[in-house]
């Protein structure tokens, strides 16, 4: 096949990982045989493929990733418990990829909410068994697709029909090795007709080596449910993160992502949603906060399928140091799709003169009574804010701190969860100095 | 308090003030009018520290202070505090957040110890009568969405709230009708004071009705050509501002 002489060294390092362990991996080997068709049609973007253009992944992924996920040193609980962020949180963990179960809170579970490791779970869980790889399309990304064929494991979540889980499940990654490695953790959350829920995501990054974490969630959110999706990504200068979320939204659900990029080397976010059914309603929320040399890049699609949806966007970043930040938001209105509800908004402040910032909207619209709106702006600190609060006694440094956090406070402000809040403060006053 | 000695000052290198001295005293309310382009609003931002302000000579003391060598916090935290003709609205700072912060860094400056919570809401409550402002204003962000007449009284309520001793008014009756122009005018009078001066930059006497000077300056191409009492600015309004410049290029032609 053209496909496969074409092919980089790269991707076929991971054609042949997978080759090599196929047996051994959880699940359909099918699955990832399609998978593994998918992914070689498509190959690791390079800087020629636009939707990846502002990320070398052929030249980090060059620089000898292995596929180690098995654990050199289990962290400790104390590990465990620093990196907590939330009180009362069921916590599950997962190192390198994979779930950890003596780390993880499983035990004690409220009714209603079952968990599950997904390499069971998609074995003996019928639910499982028929959402998974359901809404992730292996030929819609490479990434999807490398995910879907090397998948090491993760949690299966699970919450009954009209459950209302008053306790927040966050799934805590950690990237902790001693050779450089490629991580593929893998959810799923279905929450079912009235289901309410919080999850948090974590991610971090123990010790100097470098890792790839090539995450990815499946999240079905069913007819009236209502979940609260929060990704924390607060790796260390080693971590690089790819993070997926393949959202469905069904009949009258209301699904709302939470994105904090507060760390890594780099991070890449493509965060999907489909408003499949009538009357669904998505909010998508972004905060970076880069400095050094960090790159963030936020890809969004919003696909309103049917018609009477609501979808809402706000990213904002504040981009210091030599950083780069990328956001491309899509918007997709289906020719069924009549009176929807779209808007998107992508706001910037730029603190030094070797920042940038590449911000595209790209809005697709085939139905004809519908209510679009994107809007993006890319500046500085506003000088005359900061003489107005200068003019007050109120030192420059302090003044600027002061606007640099009311810029973030609007997405801030969005989260639920007070000790969440609390964290992300902390995180965006550390940041600031 | 305050002496201005043959100040200069360029904007973009056009020079605006050409030799501006004034002399303001503790308790004493000055007005500076003057049309136009005559360099009003430049002598309250050069005041304040605004930076776009080049000054080229000339200098100022403040309270024995060389003003012009201080930072603008500084300056506020001198006792220096300027009430903006197009106050800024600040998204995401409150008004309570915004002024908590201002008092405890002057009272760091000050050496005073921090204030105390219940103190500094009682001090909110207080001042926010003084120009009858609601209370809804002050928990909201700074001047965000605020009316015009809302954003001046919100900056007398700051004046007053920071307690200086000089304060300057920069054409803070523009954009005012007469309800909230005497608001505004009632708020200033109760902060006179004996150790409390003003400067008040307005292009109309109307303003005066209000706040009574004791002492009225006419600020031409970058001077104060004249100066007076409060009949002045009477005589001002009657006259207009082409009797000074027929007056001056009498002057100018003898």
């Amino acid at each position: 096949m053209s496909t496969v002489t074409t092919i980089s060294d790269t991707s076929a390092a991971f054609l042949t990982h997978f080759e090599a362990n196929a047996g051994s991996l959880f699940g359909e080997t099918n699955l990832r045989r399609k998978a593994a068709e998918a992914f070689a049609a498509q190959g690791i973007p390079t800087r020629r493929t636009e939707d990846y253009r502002y990320l070398n992944l052929e030249l980090l992924l060059k620089k000898s990733f292995g596929f180690r996920t098995e654990l050199m040193r289990i962290p400790t609980s104390d590990d465990v418990a620093k990196l907590a962020l939330v009180e009362n949180a069921i916590v599950l963990v997962i190192v390198n990829g994979v779930f950890v179960p003596q780390l993880s809170s499983v035990d004690n579970l409220l009714a209603g909410l079952k968990i599950n490791t997904i390499a069971d779970a998609v074995v003996t869980d019928q639910t499982c068994a028929a959402h998974y790889a359901k809404y992730a399309n292996v030929n819609s990304d490479p990434f999807i697709a490398l995910n879907t064929m090397l998948a090491s494991g993760g949690v299966f979540i699970h919450v009954a029909k009209n459950a209302v889980i008053d306790r927040p499940v966050h799934i805590l990654h950690i990237a902790d090795n001693e050779v450089a490695s490629v991580f593929q953790p893998r959810h799923l959350v279905v929450a079912e007709t009235g289901a309410q829920i919080a999850v948090i995501e974590s991610f971090e990054s123990i010790g100097p080596v470098k890792s790839f974490t090539n995450a990815l969630i499946e999240v079905a959110v069913s007819e009236n449910a209502v979940l609260d999706h929060y990704r924390i990504q607060a790796e260390g200068p080693a971590g690089h993160l790819l993070s997926t979320v393949q959202g469905s939204c069904a009949k009258g659900s209301l699904y709302n992502t939470y994105t904090f990029s507060l760390g890594g080397a780099w991070v890449r976010n493509n965060v999907n949603k489909v408003m499949a059914q009538a009357g669904a309603e998505a909010h998508l929320y972004g905060l970076y906060l880069l400095n050094g040399s960090q790159v963030c890049d936020n890809h969004t699609i919003v696909d309103h399928a049917q018609p009477n949806c609501l979808s809402n966007e706000l990213y904002k970043g504040v981009i210091d140091g030599k950083a780069t930040a990328v956001f491309n938001g899509k918007i997709f209105v289906r020719p069924d799709a009549q009176k929807t509800n779209a808007y998107q908004t992508n706001k910037n402040v730029l603190l030094s003169d070797d920042a940038s910032v590449n911000t595209k909207p790209q809005l697709e619209i085939y139905a004809d009574d519908v209510k679009c709106s994107h809007g993006t702006s890319t500046g500085r600190i506003d000088e005359d804010a900061l003489f107005y609060l200068r003019t007050r006694g109120i030192g420059q440094e302090s003044a600027r701190r002061l606007l640099i956090h009311a810029f973030a406070e609007e997405v801030v402000d969005k989260i639920k969860i007070e000790s969440l809040r609390i964290f992300v403060e902390e995180r965006i006053t550390a940041f600031l100095g | 308090m305050i002496s201005i000695k043959n100040l200069h000052a360029s904007v973009e290198g056009k020079e605006i003030l050409r030799g501006l001295n004034l002399e303001v005293k503790a308790g004493e309310v000055h007005a500076i009018m003057g049309p136009n382009g005559s360099g009003k609003s430049t002598l309250a931002s050069v005041l304040a520290g605004r930076e776009a302000y080049e000054v080229t000579a000339g200098e100022i003391k403040f309270n024995g202070k060389d003003l012009l060598g201080l930072s603008p916090e500084d300056r506020a935290r001198e006792g220096l505090f300027l009430a903006f003709q197009y106050p800024v609205e600040i998204p995401g700072v409150s008004n309570i957040n915004f002024l908590k912060t201002a008092i405890s860094e002057i009272r760091t400056y000050r050496g005073l110890p921090p204030i105390e919570p219940k103190e500094f809401l009682a001090m909110v409550k207080e001042k926010q009568k003084l120009v009858e402002l609601d209370g809804k204003l002050a928990n909201r962000s700074v001047n965000e969405g605020f009316s015009g007449g809302e954003k001046k009284r919100n900056e007398i309520f700051q004046m007053a709230m920071l307690e200086p001793t000089l304060g300057i008014l920069d054409e803070t009756d523009s954009g005012l009708d007469i309800d909230a122009l005497r608001i505004v005018a009632n708020g200033v009078n109760k902060l006179r004071s004996a150790q409390r001066a003003f400067i008040v930059v307005t292009h109309y006497q109307r303003l005066l009705d209000y706040i009574v000077p004791d002492y009225v300056h006419v600020l031409y191409n970058g001077q104060i050509v004249k100066s007076g009492t409060k009949e002045l600015a009477l005589e001002l309004e009657e006259k207009g501002y082409d009797w000074i410049k027929s007056e001056l290029g009498e002057k100018a032609g003898v």
